[in-house]
């Protein structure tokens, strides 16, 4: 049997399909690569191998000339999950209900990547409406894990893990509701963060949850995922929900790197109690000892309230997915049934034929949720539990720079594993969950193998402390090399 | 059993910025194709978000402080869901429990009879217009158009302090003047940017308890709204005579049979699940922007009532004509500065120059001709004996016709008043040998006589003569002749 994966030695090793961005950037910049070369062999990487990943929906091939000159993102390929919104190309959320929808705008993001010029090769699977973690929501085509072609990449974000694991783009975009940056990100070996709420923009990404949802890079590794960050971050005065709060300056952060003897680190004692495949916690622990190693700090931290993040999570994400998705109606855009004897009847057969059996599920809890009579005691109620989650963080904050904990309970799952059990599915998220509910920021970086598939390591921070967080783990990676570990494709 | 209606009107006013509430579309929309006015924000497309036009929240917070109400610290969005296919997004972006403004009132009756009546106004809240579905003419096919979607509204809802539909028409037309004297909303209810339902029930007069309310939608126009409510009170007064039992129901109106019909009833109501809008932060008002908006709020129509009355001497009739129209309002005392006859001023205003407007079919004086200053100017005239009153007459005329200064006017027809007591005891000699039966009328006792003799001598002089001078030479003329 082939190996399955390969562990590099450094980063010069790595072949031009693995390279992180800023060697790419540099092999660009210093014309050891032109610009056709980067694009050519990654359409060939995508053209050989993504009929087995299925990592992307559509490619498209965006790159105009007209952009800035100097920017990082200059003729570097990457992806965008397809509930960015990309102008004049189709954008479907993972919905058969938008499954010829063209976008008359592009998302912030979107344009701020256009005007780096970045080389957009086109846009990834994800679970439907980003509802999912695992990516078999999607009412196209089932993603895989470059790891193991038999699991699942995680999810929603999984098109675009996927693509980034497998080689088929430098960065792509995600976003992350209740974890669907970090998960896949994890489960696939690559690095993805949440930024804190209202950092990078929302205008253009087909909202679930609009109080949980916030896009996120998956990259390679931290200084990419700093240079990400660079690019996409900031104030938008199309979105009234994202902050006017200075950017900093990532990518000066990162490449400057973390005194571990000044970093203090908090591990929460209520995510290490149980529940964690042996593999998984065995990582964790092992990378919470590098970084002791390393100089740092660590101590215990408590946050009592996460135990009540999966219920609060599942009313007001799923409250306000009801109402965002009320405007998929076959009136304005998108699918609409047939045929019809009425208006209500074209509503029912339009959301009957156009939404998948998950999106249904969570419109009817929302719906429910938010329903006359029952408003106070779900709805309200959680809203309150979310105060008290966000305290609890708070708190912690006060005591540390960082947490860090798993993101996941176990390594990829197979497929069908849990599709029957949407209540296991949702468990898989429960170190996830709570931190969009907090708002805060947080990433995963990879920090070994379980049984050959990779292990993600959750870094939380304060709120706007990106900077902090991405120099900690870009020093990190300075001193490991589980960010140098690829699966075999 | 004597029963009394309890009346509480909800008004829709289309506030007049320049762009819609949640985007950059002009709010000029009525005349354009379908879908014109429209971009991916107010068509709900995926992915969009809503950002709030300040200018909505400044006109709140000016129809707040202009209708004595609290402005609330701190105000946000809520989204009221319902599936509709003039609602783009499935929900409507309103307010539900924090409102921008409560607790104001409106004074009713001052200028009728004096006796003055508080109606209360429980909330003022801002949120967005819908679409408008258009059905086809087979009566097959529906269409959408969402020029007037994201179009930014006030909702303004009264206490249930009207007893009459008069009273209930009173407090929509002084809402009005308000609403454009702080010019927030052109308010005219025939183009839809005012908007009025009504909740009506009746009780026993001395009962407390409120009876079971009936929501009245459809009507048209104010004077709709008070036949409207006439025929519903008519009809729950006639159930409750029958001992028919009053649904609590929503019922519109049909104005060419004048009658209302049911629509739906309180089972059938939706459930709006509001929750608050998730992609607008809430707004803290400071009391600084209070204060600054404040200070814009011109002088109200009550205030202006109690002022005329006090400073001008008006009659409370003429005060009341006067201060509840904004246009005629500001040209009464644009006047007023520089002519101290207020008396004059006014019957000039409400006679025949109004009597020109309405003519001009113009909306109001501001969008004619006449100005301020020509209406000094010409009182000025006629106080020096320059012209008569009769020839002022043919000057407003004339003014709205082309705009020119009475003196122009004066100077181009040749209109000057005949002051000169040679020319004018000619006239009325030559009058008076033309018509001996009429002296010999007047000599046997019919005064009539005299009044037509002064009708022939204007007449020579093409009305020029100065009639004080005429009456004056006539009388003498007529009393040689009545000696002799």
């Amino acid at each position: 049997m082939t190996e399955k994966y390969k562990k590099y030695n450094d980063i010069n090793e790595l072949p031009l399909h693995y390279k992180p961005a800023h060697v790419i950037r540099t092999m660009l910049d210093s014309r050891q690569i032109s610009p056709e070369e980067i694009k050519t062999e990654t359409l060939k990487r995508i053209a050989k191998i993504d009929n087995k990943i299925n990592s992307f929906l559509r490619l498209c091939d965006i790159n105009n000339d007209s952009g800035e000159k100097n920017a990082f993102w200059l003729n570097i390929p990457i992806a965008l999950k397809d509930n960015i919104a990309t102008k004049n190309i189709i954008t479907t959320a993972g919905s058969r209900i938008l499954e010829n929808h063209i976008p008359i705008f592009d998302a912030t993001v979107t344009k701020k990547l256009k005007d780096q010029n970045a080389f957009i090769v086109g846009k990834t699977n994800l679970d439907e409406f980003a509802m999912g973690s695992s990516t078999e929501n999607s009412a196209f085509k089932k993603t895989v894990n470059p790891w193991d072609y038999s699991c699942v990449p995680g999810g929603s974000s999984g098109g675009s893990a996927a693509a980034v694991a497998s080689g088929m783009a430098y960065m792509a975009l995600g976003s992350d509701t209740g974890g669907s940056i970090r998960q896949p990100a994890a489960l696939c070996g690559v690095c993805g963060m949440k930024p804190t709420y209202g950092r990078v923009s929302r205008y253009g990404l087909i909202a679930f949850a609009s109080s949980l949802d916030q896009i996120g890079p998956f990259t390679r590794d931290a200084v990419d995922m700093a240079h990400a960050l660079d690019a996409i971050s900031g104030h938008d005065s199309k979105d009234s929900t994202s902050s006017d709060s200075a950017v900093d300056n990532y990518s000066a952060a990162a490449l400057k790197g973390y005194d571990f003897k000044n970093l203090k680190i908090g591990i929460p004692e209520q995510y290490f109690t149980g529940g964690i495949d042996a593999g998984v916690l065995n990582r964790v622990e092992a990378a919470i000892e590098e970084f002791k190693k390393l100089g740092a700090t660590v101590v215990k931290v408590s946050l009592p309230n996460s135990k009540y993040a999966i219920p609060v999570y599942y009313l007001i994400a799923t409250a306000e997915a009801s109402s965002n998705l009320a405007r998929f109606d076959g009136v304005k855009y998108g699918f609409r049934a047939p045929e019809y004897k009425n208006l209500k009847e074209m509503y029912m057969k339009t959301r009957e034929a156009g939404f998948g059996a998950e999106v249904k599920r969570r419109i009817i809890l929302g719906t429910y949720a938010l329903s006359s009579g029952y408003y106070d005691a779900y709805y309200k109620k959680a809203q309150k539990a979310r105060t008290l989650i966000c305290q609890d963080f708070e708190n912690a904050f006060k005591k540390v720079d960082v947490i860090l904990t798993p993101v996941t309970p176990s390594t990829a799952f197979k497929f069908n594993e849990k599709t029957s059990d949407p209540l296991a599915m949702y468990m898989s998220d429960i170190f996830t969950i709570s931190i969009n509910l907090a708002s805060i920021p947080a990433m995963s970086i990879p920090c070994g193998l379980s049984e050959n598939m990779p292990v993600g390591l959750q870094i939380l921070g304060n709120y706007f402390q990106e900077a902090k967080m991405l120099a900690i783990a870009a020093e990190f990676q300075k001193h490991t090399d589980h960010h140098l570990c690829m699966p075999a494709i | 059993m004597n029963y009394e209606a309890v009346i509480g009107l909800e008004v829709h006013v289309q506030l007049n910025t320049k762009t819609k509430i949640f985007c950059s579309c002009s709010t000029e929309y009525s005349g354009n194709e379908p879908n014109t006015n429209v971009c991916e924000i107010c068509s709900g497309q995926p992915g969009t978000l809503p950002v709030l036009n300040g200018a909505v929240l400044e006109r709140a917070i000016k129809t707040g402080l202009a209708l004595n109400c609290k402005i609330a610290a701190r105000t946000k969005f809520d989204r009221k869901n319902y599936f509709y296919p003039d609602l783009p997004k499935g929900y409507q972006v309103s307010q539900f429990d924090m409102p921008i403004c409560s607790s104001g009132y409106i004074m009713l009756g001052a200028a009728e009879s004096g006796e003055e009546k508080k109606i209360g106004i429980t909330r003022i809240h801002m949120e967005e217009d819908a679409g408008k579905n258009v059905h086809g003419a087979d009566g097959k096919k529906t269409f959408v158009d969402y020029n007037r979607g994201g179009i930014p509204l006030l909702e303004i809802v009264s206490e249930p302090d009207m007893r009459t539909p008069a009273e209930a028409k009173e407090y929509l037309e002084k809402l009005k003047v308000i609403l454009k004297y702080i010019d927030v909303s052109d308010c005219n209810m025939e183009d839809g940017s005012l908007r009025c339902d009504a909740n009506v029930s009746i009780r026993p007069v001395g009962e407390a308890k409120l009876g079971t309310k009936v929501e009245i939608k459809n009507m048209n126009s104010f004077r709709g709204v008070q036949k409207a409510l006439e025929y519903e009170i008519e009809r729950q007064n006639e159930a409750v005579k029958n001992n028919a039992k009053i649904f609590q129901e929503t019922r519109l109106y049909d104005e060419a049979k004048g009658i209302t019909l049911s629509m739906r009833k309180k089972e059938e109501a939706f459930d709006y699940r509001y929750f608050p809008e998730p992609d607008l932060p809430p707004y803290d008002i400071s009391a600084d922007t209070v204060v600054k908006i404040q200070a814009g709020i011109p002088e109200l129509p009550d205030a202006k009532f109690k002022r005329y009355l006090k400073e001008f001497s008006l009659s409370a009739y003429d005060a009341g004509l006067i201060s509840n129209n904004p246009p005629l309002a500001y040209f009464f005392e644009k006047c007023t500065d520089d002519y101290k006859n207020y008396k004059v001023i006014t019957n000039w205003l409400l006679g025949d120059i109004s009597k020109k407007i309405n003519e001009s079919q113009q909306a109001d004086i501001s969008k004619t001709n006449i100005k301020p200053a020509h209406l000094v100017e010409m009182l000025e005239l006629i106080d020096n004996g320059t012209i008569s009153g009769k020839i002022a007459k043919g000057i407003i005329d004339e003014i709205f016709n082309t705009a020119e200064t009475p003196r122009q006017i004066i100077s181009r027809l040749g209109l000057v008043q005949i002051s000169d007591n040679d020319f004018i005891i000619n006239i009325i000699k030559e009058t008076l040998g033309e018509n001996q039966k009429s002296i010999d009328d007047f000599i046997n006792g019919k005064a009539a006589a005299r009044g037509f003799l002064v009708g022939q001598i204007m007449k020579k002089t093409k009305g020029k003569a100065n009639p004080k001078l005429v009456n004056e030479m006539l009388d003498a003329e007529l009393n040689k002749l009545k000696l002799q």
